[in-house]
């Protein structure tokens, strides 16, 4: 699915990703921890294809295309989403728009035809009601006003009508109590399929304990220092970033 | 809808950046080049007007003589000669004008169907009666039967003179007076043809009035003059949309529309406004400088102005309400959307006279590329003006680093008991909206059309449903090249 080779990439001539690899298969779900400032939003920043980054070396590949040559919206249509970790407000465009214009922009790069907007509505009320997402807030403008726990709900929505082949939470439990965070979580988890993989990113090993990942990697200094099952992300809760980061280095 | 969905894909198919920039291949009767005396009278002549309206046009045009261009708005151009245009020109037809449909000339027709004006079978199911203006003639008024079986006259203004020149005499001028303006006396010597209503009392109008106009004509200034009189207790709601082909020297686009609304009376008027806006490095485009002003005569009487401006390379324009009843509410939503070279001042003027009168104007200034949008606005509470309210919102939004934006809000108060409230943001289009957008699929064309509906979407919902769709459209088109 993702095989990212030697990736280093750079803001405003600052080095943050100093040779990551890391492989991903059909299917698989993988957690990226790490401190702050590790690199973390930066290779989801990366993968979505983010323009104020410079990609200095390595390559990406994705469904076996060189990832560089698509553009933002063109990974989108081949199945690329990012769950934001801040959701950006859009205002004037309530919900169900902005989700309609979306689900219709990749399905015509992708050559289908568009749905109507009966069907469409069809389709919405369905997948909102699983994650608790009312008529009010589809017909809100999209995170503007909206609590933490809506905002990642209008994100969880939005994956699971855009259908990703991969996709990248980023900190999705930042922001959450922990009642909005298991609905969130009860979200994803009904969207792991056996084809679809995810990048999970998170601080905090709390998130995993509800979205169970497949491996776990350390990132920190932009490099990823440890990889393991996911009983690395209970080590790391115990004994912190500072103790994995010194044994690599 | 099925009318609307037509307009819009025949926005699609129609080619180049600017997608009405076809002309038709039409004979056309025009006056000499050129200004004077004898211009008028020709035009005049041509229309078979009556001693007074003649007199009314040569006392204007010597008014206009003595008057000077203005220059206090934030717009620049070359000087404009007045003397190397045609002040009027028309298709060349059969005798008589046409009495139905089929009987226009077909490329005319080709012309409007171009331009997704569906003036046939269609306008019915839309419910929509549409008065179409090519250069400088009215070409046919569809649904007038309807519409008279209702009271309501919805004709061309020559015709009016013809049929209707009390009602004319009565009321033309009364608004806008020949002498108001450099432009607006230009008009009223010149006028060619515009559109006329009168909706009589206690009839609110059964259908949405439609005016489209279209310069086609090379080197033709354009100066229609709309009158619509709205009695006591009546109602209606009228759309113009204009739109001119690509062409390399600009033309000159003076209108003037004048709105009387009695007692009880509501007049909304809306504008979608698309002319030639000029090339990307400003070659062309269209001066649109234009005066509409409504009268809100009567007590409790209520205009509402929305426009939408796309086009044009420059814009002067202050469409206007002068509250005079009681009770009296004046509206104006506007969107200005201005990119590459354009530039547009405008904005309006809400003038209390009357007890109790309420204003609102929201106003959404959009600029890209290196354009400069202006918003130029007055709200004068007069002396006897007891408890007048005005409520303003000036949003600009810039697009790129190159473009500018600017507000200048005139306030004139001589009523203590006035509450006048001014609200202003300017805001950028900001890389984090349209990396969000593109991540969901939109690309970057999609995402700035998207964002800045959302952002106009208090003035979009004002509009007429059939034209919201459409003028939805448009934004996204005058857009496109502003961002990657």
């Amino acid at each position: 699915m993702l095989e990212i080779k030697d990736l280093h990439a750079s803001v405003d001539g600052t080095p943050i990703l100093k040779g990551i690899s890391l492989s991903i298969g059909e299917g698989e779900v993988h957690a990226i921890m790490g401190p702050n400032g590790s690199g973390k939003s930066t290779l989801s920043n990366v993968l979505a294809g983010r323009e104020d980054y410079e990609i200095t070396s390595g390559s990406i590949t994705y469904k076996d295309k060189d990832l560089f040559e698509l553009a933002i919206e063109e990974r989108a249509a081949a199945g690329i989403f990012l769950a934001f970790q801040y959701p950006i407000e859009i205002p004037g465009v309530t919900t169900m728009t902005f989700l309609k214009t979306a689900v219709n922009a990749q399905r015509k790069a992708r050559g289908e035809e568009e749905l109507d907007a009966v069907r469409f509505l069809k389709l919405v009320r369905e997948k909102a009601a699983l994650l608790n997402v009312s008529d009010d807030m589809l017909r809100r403008p999209l995170n503007v006003g909206f609590s933490g726990g809506e905002k990642k709900r209008a994100e969880t929505l939005q994956m699971s009508l855009l259908e990703p082949s991969l996709a990248i939470l980023d900190e999705t439990d930042s922001g959450l109590d922990i009642d909005a965070l298991k609905v969130v979580a009860d979200g994803v988890n009904a969207l792991r399929t056996a084809e679809r993989s995810m990048v999970v990113i998170t601080h905090y090993q709390r998130l995993l304990d509800y979205i169970v990942p497949d491996f776990v990697h350390v990132l920190s200094g932009g490099r990823i220092v440890r990889s393991g099952g996911k009983e690395l992300a209970l080590e790391l809760e115990e004994t912190g970033y500072a103790n994995v980061g010194e044994s690599a280095a | 809808m099925a009318a609307t969905r037509e307009t819009v894909e025949a926005v699609d198919e129609a080619v180049g950046k600017y997608k009405y920039g076809f002309s038709t291949d039409i004979e056309s009767e025009k006056a000499p080049k050129g200004l004077d005396e004898d211009t008028v009278r020709f035009i005049s002549a041509k229309k078979n007007e009556p001693e007074w309206l003649l007199e009314w046009r040569l006392d204007a045009y010597r008014r206009w003589l003595t008057m000077e261009e203005p220059e206090w708005a934030k717009v620049s151009y070359p000087e404009i000669d007045f003397q190397d245009s045609y002040y009027y020109a028309a298709p060349i037809q059969d005798e008589d004008r046409p009495k139905s449909l089929d009987e226009i000339d077909p490329k005319i027709r080709e012309t409007y169907d171009k331009l997704g004006i569906p003036l046939v079978e269609q306008m019915a199911l839309a419910g929509i009666a549409v008065d179409a203006v090519f250069d400088s003639v009215s070409v046919v008024t569809t649904f007038k039967e309807q519409l008279a079986k209702a009271g309501v006259i919805f004709c061309s203004f020559s015709e009016a003179v013809q049929e209707y020149p009390e009602l004319v005499r009565q009321y033309l001028g009364t608004v806008v007076p020949a002498t108001d303006n450099y432009y607006a006396t230009l008009n009223s010597a010149v006028f060619s043809d515009g559109s006329f209503v009168f909706v009589p009392k206690g009839v609110r109008c059964p259908m949405e009035l439609s005016t489209y106009f279209r310069i086609n004509e090379k080197d033709t200034g354009q100066f229609e003059r709309t009158l619509i009189i709205v009695e006591d207790g009546a109602y209606v709601s009228y759309l113009e949309g204009c739109t001119a082909p690509m062409r390399d020297e600009n033309q000159l686009h003076a209108a003037v529309v004048e709105l009387v609304a009695m007692e009880d009376a509501e007049i909304k008027y809306s504008t979608v406004q698309n002319w030639y806006p000029g090339d990307e490095d400003g070659v062309g485009g269209i001066y649109n400088f234009v005066t509409k002003r409504g009268d809100c005569r009567g007590d409790n009487s209520k205009i509402s102005w929305t426009q939408v401006e796309t086009g044009s390379a420059v814009t002067w324009k202050y469409p206007s309400c002068i509250l005079r009843g009681d009770n009296s509410v004046g509206e104006f939503y506007s969107i200005a959307i201005s990119n590459n070279l354009q530039q547009v001042d405008s904005g309006t003027k809400m003038i209390h006279l009357g007890k109790n009168t309420t204003s609102k104007i929201i106003s959404k200034g959009i600029s890209a590329g290196r354009s400069s949008s202006t918003y130029r606005g007055l709200v004068s509470v007069h002396k006897k003006a007891e408890d007048a309210r005005n409520f303003t919102q000036c949003d600009s939004l810039l697009i790129g680093e190159k473009c500018s934006a600017h507000t200048v809000p005139y306030i004139e108060s001589k009523n203590p008991t006035a509450i006048l409230e001014h609200e202003a943001t300017t805001s950028k289009l900001s890389e984090d909206q349209l990396f969000y957008c593109r991540q969901r699929g939109l690309d970057a064309e999609e995402a700035v059309a998207l964002l800045v509906n959302g952002f106009c979407r208090d003035v979009l919902q004002q509009l007429p449903m059939e034209f919201a769709v459409e003028a939805q459209k448009l934004v996204g088109i005058s857009l496109e090249g502003s961002v990657g």
